[in-house]
């Protein structure tokens, strides 16, 4: 479990979340959505410990993300992250770049490392493609790359931040569809999206988002279809 | 008669032999030095902060800025004056290699630096360490991209490696001025040195650009 108590975080003089609570049970995929800089982001970046946080708690599975102590390193297996910019190594092969991270991180000999990164690279779809140079491929497969080289690490969790926002239109459909196809496995996921449909139809839960702090959280087709919060009506009435 | 110049024989080829394998000694020497030195100083200009950045930076700029010439005759008569004088040899690689250095550690700044930090988040993300995202990430795509750049140093340097002749190191222009001031044919002499410098520039710059066709990302 996620649990996320509390959580006041600062850049400099802005503050940008203001104390956030959310637990994320294991199974459960909760969509975060809220407008640009209401902090929905920072808050994936504080779960991951790439980002310390000025008060308040984060635990996974009952670590402490941010004490001293953490091995931050070792707890960021766990944690699967697909990020807006793909970001894939561009001097590897597609399978080089999922393998990578099993064989150097976990150690694992380089044929299971091999293995592991097959079997997720033909489960989001690039079965064909272990050998391409990722520069020579769609934003949409490299994105599908990102997601196979979380999940080659095996990883509790996956925090996926914006994952559709940089892609084309028309690229969006594949990437949703492979996380469509991760919630019914039953990956617990925290998704900052900015696909309503996706959070509607994927989600549990829904939490949006509105100047670093919770403003409404909910079952997702209440969150999106009837919301409750005159902040989140009008929100999504400009999205729509 | 007796001429005090004697013409220019076969048995003149062990001195130009010597006179090219010495500036491509010297060359190697100023090269790899200079590479593995220019590589830790890049990384740490492109990583550390601005004060040390302004430290690191004027003293590089004194290197790149005085003529290599005027360093090397600086360099050698301030440790000749001390007491100690080096084997020009020494000297000389001591110099090429610090002036080597000077222009290749901006080059792999650079080069550490194009690699984006989001990049090295992403890397971070999947449980890489901070020396795991240097070495599997950063320093292969940093160093493909300024490859170019790496090679273009090291060819001048070969280049530079003839002004090591002003403090007596015997490289190829060196034992070529000595046996003009005896044969008096300089327009032959320095033909074949321009051509000797030709013959190992070239292979190289070629190869670097199939090289550079290779490595494309």
């Amino acid at each position: 479990m996620i649990s996320v108590q509390n959580v006041h975080k600062s850049f400099g003089d802005l503050e940008v979340l203001k104390g956030v609570s959310l637990d994320v049970k294991k199974g459960e995929v909760v969509s975060v959505i809220g407008g640009s800089g209401s902090g929905k982001s920072t808050l994936l970046y504080c779960i991951n410990a790439i980002e310390p946080i000025n008060r308040g708690k984060i635990l996974v599975d009952d670590v402490d993300v941010h004490a001293k102590e953490t091995n931050k390193d070792k707890l960021r297996q766990k944690l699967g992250m697909v990020f807006q910019q793909w970001n894939s190594f561009p001097h590897m092969t597609v399978l080089e770049n999922a393998a990578l991270a099993p064989r150097i991180v976990k150690k694992m000999s380089k044929e299971e490392a091999i293995e592991i990164a097959k079997k997720e690279l033909e489960h989001v779809g690039l079965g064909d493609k272990f050998d391409v140079y990722p520069t020579k491929m769609s934003g949409g497969q490299q994105q599908r790359l990102a997601i196979a080289r979380a999940l080659a690490m095996k990883p509790d969790y996956m925090l996926l931040d914006e994952v559709t926002s940089a892609l084309d239109p028309e690229l969006v459909g594949e990437v949703l569809d492979t996380l469509r196809l991760l919630a019914e496995e039953g990956m617990t996921m925290i998704c900052v999206t900015h696909e309503m449909g996706f959070a509607r139809d994927v989600s549990d839960r829904v939490a949006y988002f509105h100047e670093g702090v919770i403003a409404e959280i909910g079952e997702a087709r209440q969150v999106i279809t009837d919301p409750q919060n005159p902040l989140t009506q009008k929100f999504l009435s400009k999205v729509r | 008669m007796n001429s005090l110049f004697t013409p220019l024989s076969w048995s003149d080829s062990g001195l130009i032999l010597t006179g090219v394998w010495n500036t491509i000694i010297i060359s190697v020497v100023a090269i790899v030095v200079g590479t593995i030195l220019g590589l830790i100083v890049g990384f740490l200009r492109a990583e550390s902060n601005k004060a040390v950045n302004v430290l690191f930076g004027s003293v590089l700029d004194v290197l790149r800025s005085v003529p290599l010439i005027i360093q090397l005759i600086l360099f050698s008569t301030f440790v000749g004056a001390m007491g100690n004088p080096l084997a020009p040899f020494v000297a000389g690689s001591i110099v090429l290699s610090l002036y080597t250095m000077a222009f290749m550690s901006e080059v792999f700044r650079s080069g550490f630096e194009s690699v984006s930090p989001s990049m090295q988040t992403a890397a971070r993300s999947l449980g890489m360490t901070k020396w795991q995202t240097i070495y599997h990430i950063r320093l292969p795509i940093g160093l493909r991209a300024v490859f170019p750049s790496w090679l273009g140093v090291a060819l001048s340097v070969i280049k530079d490696s003839a002004l090591v002749s002003v403090i007596g190191y015997m490289e190829l222009l060196r034992t070529s001025e000595q046996l003009i001031s005896r044969t008096q044919q300089p327009l032959e002499i320095l033909i074949g040195v321009g051509i000797f410098y030709f013959i190992i520039s070239y292979p190289l710059s070629h190869y670097g650009r199939y090289v550079e066709r290779k490595m494309a990302i």
